[in-house]
Order: C-alpha cells, then sequence, then structure tokens
C-alpha cells in the first residue's frame, strides 16, 4: 500500500484518534501514515454491533415472556458472554447458566444477587426489575 | 509526579510499549524491528474456540509473546509482576512510578473508558505505559492513540483486574537490565528463522496451510451456517485482520517494514526485495477484505461471491508458502 492510499475515511474512532498504517512512500520507503478509517472495517464493526443490539434486544423480550432471567440481559448488554460473566462473578459456567432459569433466580440468596449487581454496576432493584 | 517520558504512537499496543519503553531506556528502536525480532507475524485458526460468537482467527503471536522473544534475543532482562490483591498492585506501580520508572501494564479493553464505546470489547491483551500519577489519576501513553491520556484510580484497577480470557491479574512489566549495545543481527536473523517455522508449518491450522484451511472454510460457510451467520464470520475475520494494531493487511505491511530495515543493517539487498514482496502480500489481504466487505455489505450471500473470496484467500496462502520458502533462504 502507498501512503496515498491509505484510506481516510469516516470512522467510530476518528474523533478520538487516528490510526498507525505502515505504507511506502514515493521512494518506496516504509512510513508510519495516519488513517481516520476505512469504510471495510467500519461496516464490519457497525454490523457487530447491530448483532449484539439483536441479541440484547431477544434477551429482553424472553425475560418479559419469563423465558429467561434478568442475568442473561444484563450479560449481553455488556457485551459479554458466559465465560466471561462466569470468571467474573466467579462462578462456574453451569451454575451461571442455571440462574438464568426465571424459577431459579427468584430463589437467588441477595449475596448471590450483590455479586452479579456489582458486575454489572447496577443497583439490586435493576437487577431483579429491567426497564421495558 | 510525571516521568519525562516521550508518547510515540505505533500501530500495534504490544510492540508499541517495547518500543516507548525502550527509548524511555536510551535505544532507539522501531515499532516494526521489535515485531518482528519478537517473530510477531502469524496466521492461526483456533478450531473451536469462538470469539465475539465467530472463529477465531489471529494474525499474529500470542499476547506477551512479541516483548518475551524480543527481550530474549536482544539480551534485555524483563520483571515481570502478577498480583492478586488489587491493593498490592497499586502499591508497586506507585512504587515504580516514584522511582521514576515508567511501566507497561496488560489491561482489558473494555473498562477502557477514552476509547469510544463501539470500540469497547472484552479484549484483555492491550497494552499501555504508565508514566506518571498527579493526584488520584494516572497519566497514560496508550500506543494505539495519538496523544496521552489518563484513568482515574479506580478506573485503571477495573482494567488491571479485568477478568476473562488472557485476565491481566495486574500485570506489569518494565525492562531492568541491558546490554552495553544492541545486537541486532543475530536477533533479526533468529526473529525470521522462527516467523519461517511457524508460518510452514506441517500443521493444517498454522501459517499458509492454515490460511488455505480457512479458505475452505469459507466455501462451506453459506450452505452450512446459513446467509447471517456466515456473513457475521465473515466480518470477523475481516475484524480481526483489519481493526485497530494491525497496521493494514493483518500485520504484512509491519513485516515487510521490519524486513526493509533489517536489509539495511544485515546489508542484504535480497531482504529489500522480499519486502516489496511481502508489501504485494498485503496488498491482497487488503483486496480480500474489500471484497469480502461487499459480502458482508449487501447482507447477501450468493454461492459464488463466497466462493470468490476463498479463491482469493488460498491464492494467498499459496503466495505465503512460496514466500517464507524464499526468505528462509535469503538469510
Amino acid at each position: 500500500m502507498k501512503t496515498n492510499e491509505v484510506p481516510q475515511d469516516k470512522s467510530h474512532l476518528e474523533s478520538v484518534s487516528k490510526e498507525v498504517y505502515y505504507a511506502v512512500d514515493e521512494n518506496g520507503d516504509y512510513k508510519k501514515t495516519l488513517s481516520s478509517g476505512w469504510d471495510v472495517k467500519t461496516i464490519a464493526l457497525e454490523n457487530a454491533l447491530e448483532e449484539i443490539e439483536r441479541r440484547v434486544e431477544e434477551a429482553k423480550i424472553r425475560v418479559h415472556e419469563n423465558k429467561t432471567s434478568p442475568i442473561e440481559y444484563y450479560m449481553e448488554l455488556h457485551k459479554m458472554d458466559l465465560t466471561v460473566l462466569s470468571s467474573y462473578v466467579g462462578m462456574w459456567q453451569w451454575r451461571v447458566k442455571r440462574h438464568f432459569k426465571p424459577s431459579v433466580f427468584k430463589k437467588l440468596s441477595s449475596k448471590v444477587l450483590q455479586k452479579y449487581a456489582d458486575v454489572f454496576e447496577i443497583s439490586m432493584e435493576e437487577l431483579q426489575h429491567i426497564s421495558s | 509526579m510525571k516521568i519525562d517520558f516521550t508518547h510515540h504512537q505505533s500501530a500495534h499496543c504490544e510492540n508499541g510499549v517495547v518500543s516507548n519503553l525502550m527509548s524511555y531506556n536510551g535505544f532507539k528502536i522501531s515499532e516494526p524491528m521489535v515485531f518482528g525480532i519478537g517473530s510477531g507475524l502469524l496466521f492461526c485458526y483456533i478450531p473451536f474456540l469462538m470469539v465475539n460468537h465467530a472463529p477465531a482467527i489471529t494474525y499474529r503471536a500470542m499476547p506477551g509473546f512479541i516483548f518475551k522473544r524480543f527481550a530474549k534475543r536482544t539480551g534485555i532482562k524483563i520483571k515481570r509482576e502478577k498480583f492478586s490483591s488489587k491493593s498490592t498492585a497499586q502499591a508497586r506501580l506507585d512504587e515504580n512510578l516514584s522511582r521514576d520508572n515508567p511501566v507497561g501494564l496488560q489491561v482489558g479493553v473494555y473498562g477502557l473508558l477514552y476509547f469510544p464505546d463501539e470500540y469497547r470489547f472484552h479484549f484483555n491483551a492491550h497494552n499501555l505505559v504508565v508514566y506518571g500519577k498527579e493526584d488520584n489519576t494516572y497519566l497514560i501513553s496508550d500506543p494505539v492513540m495519538e496523544n496521552v491520556t489518563s484513568l482515574t484510580a479506580k478506573q485503571l484497577e477495573k482494567v488491571r483486574f479485568a477478568k476473562g480470557a488472557f485476565a491481566p491479574k495486574g500485570h506489569m512489566y518494565y525492562p531492568i537490565a541491558f546490554p552495553e549495545e544492541l545486537q541486532l543481527e543475530k536477533a533479526i536473523v533468529k526473529g525470521i528463522k522462527h516467523t519461517c517455522r511457524d508460518m510452514l508449518a506441517p500443521v493444517p491450522f498454522v501459517g499458509a496451510k492454515g490460511i488455505r484451511t480457512v479458505a475452505k472454510l469459507i466455501r462451506k460457510w453459506p450452505k452450512k451456517k446459513g446467509v447471517k451467520v456466515a456473513n457475521h464470520y465473515l466480518g470477523q475475520v475481516v475484524r480481526m485482520q483489519e481493526e485497530i494494531g494491525t497496521g493494514g493487511g493483518g500485520f504484512r505491511y509491519i513485516y515487510a517494514a521490519f524486513l526493509q530495515e533489517s536489509s539495511k543493517i544485515l546489508k542484504n539487498e535480497r531482504l529489500s526485495e522480499l519486502s516489496k514482496e511481502m508489501t504485494e502480500i498485503g496488498d491482497l489481504w487488503r483486496d480480500f477484505a474489500l471484497d469480502a466487505s461487499r459480502i458482508y455489505k449487501n447482507r447477501s450471500a450468493q454461492d459464488n461471491a463466497y466462493n470468490k473470496v476463498a479463491d482469493q484467500l488460498h491464492i494467498i496462502g499459496d503466495k505465503e508458502e512460496a514466500f517464507f520458502k524464499k526468505l528462509k533462504k535469503a538469510i
């Protein structure tokens, strides 16, 4: 890639920082060149974010249908998966997964609930009742 | 307190931290040099592991390996510490800062509030330098950012103790002993040989063979996984390849820059020719990303579009195989 071919498209990062590319100048020498963004990867990022949003919405609906607990909703909202969440709360994955069951969730001790609330940085109230 | 530390922006965080810490200690060394000597270039498809609900593909060595190999090959000693206690972790950091010693930290990206929300994912192998503390705020040099930034003590604690894969556990590191002069020649040769070995590995998931394996998988995605998932997977491949930190073309341009610099140091004209060839391979990676993006942008999945990008990838695999065979001979 030549320095003048380094893409200068819009991106979510450009307001914060440009990023470094390595590209060759007219003499064939490699130079650090700044880029504001490249549509190819901005679209990939936006698609990935949309996918997360879709997962969050889906989880929310399932909470309201009493098919899962708010824990799953907050997990998706924080872009986590089971592995990440279970290591944050310090519990086995199967245990966290069990807590997705509304019937199990209802009976959780306040100590366990507090662990989840702390990780998601929300109150117990917010953990138990998600906004619609 | 604020240490007189110069922030240089780099493409990749780990090379950048090393390069900046080295220059603070009086050794001028470029990011591509660190990357090449540390054998940073790789291609690896990790079966069964899913990242962001898509297959895991990496274009570079495991986090931490680049610095480790670089240090070993240039004769630098690094001190590394991990902590189980958050308060000890902070105390040790403060101690180093008060001794005028800037340190590298491994952190999780999710809690780095100076990044835009869109960029905050649970990725725990990011690196930055802390070069001072004012009141309760730490002064941060994040190599991928144009300018220096800061984090409160609380924010820094959170990112140092992020959880999940590659949890940093407060990981702090800094060089403690240096050779009188950096002997780059031998280190470069070792670094290149190691990369050739990796890229020519007789394993279907690694190096040139790994690239062709992924090409084969891509052909199957639309039928096996459906249009939506196939597009998501393809988008993830492009993100791993081109996202911030790669310098473009899945680190291939940084590697070409390394070969160019090495050609001068080793007085080996062949390396300069191979640098040009690596640049062309980098361009092919960019073309692949561009064509892949056309597929996921339109959200369509015609089999022949998938086959076309798979063909491109297969050719890249062949080219890289030929390339690293030549590079092995040139050194």
